[in-house]
């Protein structure tokens, strides 16, 4: 049986707990908040690529294009992004589970952004080609140094298929582990941004005005592709923030609310403790009173 | 006939400029190019460097770094993955990435020949940001 102290002293680092839960629940959700606004910051940029894209695709007519060439090869390339720290509930483990049964095979290089994909890789021995670092409110920089290590290993046919597993932002509660392949392009879609499901107009829009086009229309597009892999993989990263920090809000909160609980558990065993040895001491005293009027 | 452009430019993370302008100049692929009002619609690449732009009598610099831009007679979007109004640039910073790429190029070797395009394209885009800064004060 613990003394009242221990007790004291066991609900007193339990409610410091508690308070750096709550604070860490309070910080994911501003970050979950900044990573939602980066993300719907690259609307305009999103509706300007599907306009261009759009017109470019509807003038250059049979383009071939190395990205868009599909290879019967089996060498593949995953693009992990997972978190850099943990307390994030269970994401991280949710998305290895998936690749680990879908994806993985003797012939997969793995890019690792975010730590703990790159510790689960070494641990499971993956071939791990190259880990990237993303900050909590990633930047353009660092989604083009992703996507130019993939275009290269595709490029050089070292690998014939480039994927990109994620954790897609559902809603808060709710967040999905997710593959998506990335090259070879098959279809020219219209990108997207903003991480929620509020649909943006994605199709491409074009062949209302004759353009013009310097060099060529093939020469645009060509050089616009490497633009419209970078942007789909800075949108997945931002996508991938939004969940990791929705997530690790949820998982503060239960412990958060753990931690309550068993404040109010302790604190209740606490004072019945302090009663027994109250009652004690008044029995004795009674006790003792009783043989001295003896 | 509209006599002003509605300038757009735009990059993943953030719109940065967004006004009706009189006069564009912008580093096109085939050289520079002066973009007025009612210009025939043109796709273009355009070079890391310096958007010029004429508005309400005044110049004003933005730094650009590579990418394209969508011309029509009403308007100028211009996409690009950097891009720096002259007021928010960091010359020391600017300064700094371009002699870092300047070193890379020199000392050669292993740089492929889409890392020399992509640092080549970094010090136009340093060299721009550093222009439109000094013009800015001078």
């Amino acid at each position: 049986m613990p003394s009242t102290r221990e007790i004291r002293r066991r609900i007193v680092s339990v409610k410091k707990t508690a308070q750096i839960t709550s604070a860490m629940e309070k910080v994911a959700q501003a970050k979950m908040a900044r990573a939602q606004q980066a993300a719907l910051a690259g609307r305009p940029y999103a509706e300007l690529m599907n306009r261009v894209l759009g017109e470019v695709v509807s003038h250059a007519g049979d383009f071939d294009h190395p990205f868009m060439k599909a290879r019967s090869g089996e060498n593949r390339a995953l693009i992990l992004v997972t978190t850099d720290k943990g307390m994030c509930g269970s994401i991280n483990s949710n998305l290895l589970r998936k690749v680990t049964d879908e994806f993985v095979t003797d012939h997969t290089r793995m890019i690792a952004a975010g730590r703990k994909g790159a510790q689960h890789a070494s641990r499971v021995g993956w071939d791990l080609a190259a880990e990237f670092p993303y900050s909590d409110t990633p930047v353009f920089s660092e989604a083009r140094a992703i996507a130019r290590m993939a275009v290269e290993l595709f490029e050089n046919a070292e690998v014939d298929h480039v994927d990109i597993a994620f954790t897609n932002f559902v809603n808060t509660i709710t967040q999905k582990p997710e593959v998506q392949t990335l090259l070879p392009i098959t279809e020219i879609k219209g990108v997207q941004a903003g991480v929620e499901g509020e649909e943006m107009a994605t199709e491409l829009l074009g062949g209302t005005a004759e353009f013009l086009f310097e060099p060529s229309a093939g020469g645009v597009l060509g050089a616009l592709l490497p633009h419209y892999i970078n942007f789909q993989v800075h949108q997945i990263l931002l996508e991938a923030k939004a969940s990791e920090f929705s997530s690790k809000m949820v998982a503060m909160k239960n412990a958060t609310d753990n931690a309550n609980d068993l404040i109010k558990d302790l604190t209740l065993e606490f004072n019945k403790m302090r009663q027994a040895a109250i009652t004690n001491e008044l029995l004795e005293i009674t006790t003792a009173q009783m043989a001295l009027g003896n | 006939m509209a006599d002003t452009l509605k300038l757009e430019i735009v990059t993943p993370e953030s719109k940065i400029y967004s006004e009706d302008v009189e006069m564009v100049t912008l580093p096109g692929s085939e050289g520079e190019a002066g973009i007025y009002p009612n210009h025939v619609p043109l796709m273009t690449q355009v070079q890391a460097g310096e958007i010029v732009v004429n508005r309400g009598g005044t110049e004003e610099v933005v730094a650009i770094g590579e990418g394209f831009a969508e011309i029509t007679g009403e308007h100028v979007a211009i996409l690009t993955d950097n891009a720096a109004n002259s007021a928010d640039i960091d010359e020391a910073a600017a300064e700094e990435a371009k002699a870092k790429a300047e070193q890379r190029l020199e000392e050669g070797g292993d740089v492929s020949e889409e890392d020399a395009k992509a640092l080549t394209q970094a010090i136009l885009y340093s060299q721009a940001q550093i222009k439109a800064k000094r013009r800015k004060r001078g």
